[in-house]
């Protein structure tokens, strides 16, 4: 309890001054309650500047899988009910939380003995504070049921399909209609809607290209639908997003977005059975047909016919190895097939003790399977 | 002069003689005193918050930086597992049940809860289960299908290795332990209120008390199904998630969450009563809206039911379903939001002294109201499926689970500590606990909203750079190990005011409520003579009876004016001298219930039980003989002299 009055401040405080200031209470010197300044803010400064840092930073245009940069219809539809909701979230944050603080700092206790009004309650004020986040909430449920549906019904457009079968840890994209096969990397062409039925060879796994749309669960037992229409050209990233087993970080997409030229001038090349292997590739080839490998993977054109694992007909064509763990190169390549599980811990495919010379060699051949 | 003395005449008859010492090891072993079991829940759940806490901080350290080789796949998804599962299981609720077991008798003016062995039942039931959960890391088999475990990763197919099963063995011996628990106190807080405490009369956080006792009756019996179903399928070949036997693993999650929703209101009720209890007494006004507040509770707890499958958005459950859920979703934030204004109003127009109980409560108020702004989000599926299953989830749920039920917790150890240790706990240390966990948490947890909308996944034990996560990975591990150092600092605390704190009478804070009445800690019998309750606060009523007080009592609508207000015999304290009580037998003592082997023989049958599920199957009719033959031996056990 303050022995005299608290000093009223001078307009100009010097800096002594405000080292000892008690925060908001005008009172000064060591009989003064309460948390010091010096003690108060540096924690709110430094809150003040982390949101400030994440305010600028949270929505990074350059973060490949970011969720708020659409690159199709109905993530844009998606990200404007997230702008409606986000911006009344702000406001609300300010609002209680500035409540919050107000009331912190006003109604601190001045003396020991003082005793407040034993105010119970307020019955008007209680029933608008409750009727008000109500309509709050109308307010975002309003625009959300439209867009649910929306989300759900595919469009009678959707003219291209694709059919997702989840594996662990690895995505098999088939194109029923248009006769191809392939794995982890995914073509469409943009301005036309494609659909995704979606299923799992196993476990639970989830599908998700952030910048195209929301994500939708790969089940086993069912079907499940996606759908959306690319905007842009360009690569996105993509990854599995339901935890399914050891290696569910490295079960990576990539969809790439072609002019409608691109993207038939890839089916073209994807429809056809597989190169035939010259060179260094002829001797990678005659491995493959005659070790382990054709009991899990498919090259079309030959005897390979195994369903296990990724189908490698056009495993040259694509960018990445192991569902995008690695960038797909003669290193990388040879480093897997050599050691699949020192790259990949508990991958489906073992390690088959191949030599140096046996795994470039199936490299180059894999390589060359444009 | 009512003189209380422990019985020193052991019962004759009865399997073994009655254990009758006050003090010792043995003592702790079978105490049945709701305040001793307290210590033990709270003891043992602050042990775990230290395991937990480190499987956090080795996972965050793996995350620190891209590519990160610091840890594996498999240990990393072990650790999540295991971080989750003890969190929720082994450090929230049993940390809420050490607060229900030592305070809700002294608040409503009770000696002890209505089944006392029952009580210590749960406690020992509850060690069993943390400690069969925790087997797995000795023979390297430890759970790594995440929390809420779904199937049909877990199957056998897919989770060929026992750790499945050592959480699904050590979540069903939790769950008898909680049901016993809730049970217990449900019926106490109904059946063993003072004479004069109707139920609106009643403190706030024996409000919460009986209503998460109320949620958790009715939750787990379904998480029971779910696990016994998930048991049957991996030890005895059942199908209900085997797919290739047509099996649906959409059940798996359906089940699991109409438990798990009402769960996660099962860790924040408490919580909210405890921010509710300490509030208004560090402003030295009435919790605001006090009928609003308790509605808001009872309708929580009712909506929680409905609303599970906002973690199933993504499924595919169909938009008429997925309307549904979000807009019972969106209905539940109205009386979640309605308690942050009531609590913000009772400090307002208060003299609100920040001692360290009083921040890490208002810290509540702060931080779970952007963990519900948060879930608001989430609770709009288009929304939704952007921020499923990515760190944003992370973000919301570690603010409502650490900024609010681990910060109101902590608010209420702070609060009790003088009550439950007779010793004030060091203010300066306390502040400094407040700020480091305050400023760690917000580090820690705040960045990852950012990372979630940068598209990161959740569960994922290593991320290639270039993906725009590396700044705030790196942000959110420094504030961890912060968060860390916060804790080492509350231990400090605890360790030094043990040892040589300041002594604290009965009422520190200038209390309320019925446990600032007597003495800390209080005495074996907890109240000398029961009270008579005249009105809300009622020990805050006795101390000022020139304040005006709100009688809600059905005989009077007068307020008390100065003088004697018409009450009963004030509280007595525990050396009240006023002559012996009905309840006093003949020789003038209380008689307390006694201490009893069987609650531990019955906790380690279903031990025993638990063992033999795991490991060897002909110990399953073993442990279930000890724990029939327990029962026998607790029913027929004699009275003490």
């Amino acid at each position: 309890m303050c022995p005299v009055a608290p000093q009223r401040l001078s307009p100009v405080l010097d800096v002594a001054q405000v080292h000892r200031l008690t925060l908001y209470s005008g009172c000064m010197g060591p009989q003064c309650r309460g948390l010091p300044l010096r003690v108060v803010a540096p924690p709110l400064l430094f809150l003040t500047a982390l949101l400030a840092a994440g305010c600028t930073q949270w929505a990074d245009a350059s973060a490949p899988q970011t969720t708020v940069f659409p690159a199709s219809d109905i993530n844009r539809q998606i990200l404007d009910l997230y702008a409606l909701i986000f911006w009344m979230a702000v406001v609300v944050f300010v609002g209680v939380e500035g409540f919050l603080l107000y009331t912190i700092v006003r109604f601190r206790r001045r003396a020991d003995n003082q005793m407040p009004t034993q105010t119970h309650g307020n019955t008007r004020l209680e029933v608008a504070w409750t009727i008000l986040p109500s309509i709050v909430l109308l307010v975002i449920a309003i625009p959300t049921i439209p867009t649910i549906f929306a989300q759900d019904t595919v469009p009678p457009n959707a003219t291209q399909r694709v059919r997702v079968v989840g594996h662990q840890w690895w995505w098999e994209f088939q194109y029923p209609d248009l006769g191809v096969v392939t794995a982890n990397e995914l073509h469409l062409p943009i301005g036309q809607t494609a659909r995704f039925d979606l299923t799992s060879a196993d476990v639970i796994h989830s599908f998700w290209v952030p910048r195209m749309g929301g994500k939708m669960d790969v089940v086993p037992t069912r079907t499940n639908l996606l759908w959306f229409t690319p905007e842009q050209t360009g690569e996105f990233l993509g990854q599995c997003v339901e935890f399914c087993g050891i290696q569910h970080a490295n079960m990576r997409l990539r969809l790439i977005v072609d002019t409608p030229e691109g993207f038939e001038a890839w089916v073209q090349q994807q429809r056809a059975t597989a190169a035939q292997p010259s060179g260094d590739a002829q001797r990678g080839a005659q491995l493959f047909q005659q070790g382990a490998c054709v009991g899990c993977h498919t090259i079309r054109g030959t005897n390979a016919a195994g369903t296990v694992g990724p189908d490698l007909t056009h495993f040259g064509s694509r960018r990445t190895v192991a569902a995008g763990m690695l960038d797909s190169n003669p290193q990388n390549l040879n480093r897997w097939i050599q050691d699949p599980q020192g790259v990949k811990t508990g991958a489906k495919m073992p390690n088959l003790g191949l030599s140096d010379a046996d795994a470039e060699a199936l490299a180059a051949y894999l390589l060359s399977l444009r | 002069m009512a003189t209380v003395t422990a019985p020193t005449t052991p019962a004759r008859g009865g399997l073994i003689a009655r254990p009758i010492a006050p003090t010792g090891v043995w003592s702790w072993l079978t105490t049945v005193d709701h305040k001793r079991i307290g210590i033990l829940y709270g003891s043992t759940a602050f042990f775990f918050f230290l395991v937990g806490g480190i499987e956090a901080l080795l996972m965050r350290t793996q995350l620190i930086r891209p590519d990160s080789t610091f840890l594996g796949p498999g240990e990393f998804n072990a650790l999540f597992t295991m971080h989750g599962t003890t969190m929720i299981f082994l450090v929230v609720m049993p940390l809420s049940a050490a607060f229900f077991n030592y305070i809700v008798p002294l608040q409503i003016g009770a000696r002890d809860v209505a089944f006392p062995r029952l009580n210590a039942f749960s406690y020992w039931v509850f060690l069993s289960g943390a400690v069969l959960m925790h087997l797995g890391f000795l023979v390297r088999s430890v759970p790594d299908v995440g929390w809420f475990a779904y199937a049909n990763l877990t199957s056998r197919a897919f989770s060929p290795s026992g750790s499945v099963d050592f959480w699904v063995v050590g979540l069903q011996v939790l769950g008898v332990a909680s049901m016993a628990a809730a049970l217990n106190f449900l019926i106490t807080i109904i059946q063993l209120r003072a004479p004069g405490m109707s139920l609106m009369r009643m403190p706030l956080f024996t409000w919460t008390t009986l209503i998460t006792s109320i949620l958790m009756v009715l939750a787990f019996p379904v998480v029971t199904v779910a696990l016994v179903e998930l048991m049957f399928d991996r030890l005895f070949g059942t199908n209900f998630f085997n797919t290739a036997q047509g099996g649906d693993p959409i059940l798996w999650q359906h089940l699991f969450w109409v438990f798990a929703h009402p769960e996660v209101y099962i860790l924040i009720l408490p919580a909210m009563g405890i921010v509710s209890e300490i509030i208004p007494t560090f402003s030295r006004k009435p919790l605001f809206g006090y009928p609003f507040m308790v509605y808001a509770v009872a309708s929580i707890a009712f909506l929680s039911f409905t609303v599970w499958a906002h973690h199933m958005f993504t499924t595919g459950l169909g938009p008429i379903a997925v309307s549904f859920f979000a807009a019972s979703t969106m209905l539940i934030a109205v009386p979640t939001g309605v308690k942050i204004f009531n609590w913000i109003s009772t400090v307002h127009g208060g003299a609100l002294s920040l001692k360290t109980p009083a921040l890490f409560a208002l810290g509540f108020v702060g931080l779970f109201t952007i963990g519900g702004l948060s879930g608001v989000m989430h609770a709009s599926p288009p929304v939704d499926t952007q921020q499923q299953d990515t760190y944003f989830v992370v973000a919301h749920f570690h603010y409502v689970l650490f900024g609010g039920s681990i910060f109101g917790l902590f608010g209420g150890l702070y609060y009790w500590f003088p009550k439950f240790s007779g010793r004030m706990l060091d203010e300066t240390l306390g502040v400094w606990n407040f700020i480091l966990m305050f400023v760690g948490f917000n580090l820690t947890f705040g960045p990852q909203h950012f990372l979630g909308v940068d598209g990161m996944p959740r569960r994922i034990f290593t991320y290639p750079p270039n993906m725009g996560w590396d700044l705030w990975n790196l942000v959110s591990t420094v504030g961890a190990y912060i968060l860390g150092l916060a804790v080492l600092v509350l231990m400090y605390n605890v360790f030094k005011t043990l040892r040589s704190g300041e002594r604290a009478g009965n009422d520190p804070w200038d209390g309320r409520t019925l446990e600032w009445a007597i003495a800390s800690p209080p005495p074996h019998y907890n109240f000398a003579t029961i009270p008579t309750v005249n009105s809300r606060d009622a020990f805050w009523a006795e101390k000022h009876p020139y304040l005006g007080t709100h009688e809600l009592a059905s005989n009077t609508s007068e307020l008390a004016v100065a003088g004697n207000p018409g009450a009963e015999a004030p509280i007595p304290d525990a050396h009240d001298p006023r002559g012996a009580e009905p309840e006093h037998d003949g020789h003038g003592h209380i008689h307390m219930p006694d201490p009893s082997y069987w609650p531990l023989i019955a906790g380690l049958g279903i031990f025993v039980t638990g063992l033999g599920l795991l490991f060897s199957i002909p110990l399953v009719p073993i442990g279930l003989f000890i724990l029939i033959a327990s029962v026998y031996g607790w029913s027929l056990e004699p009275v003490n002299g």
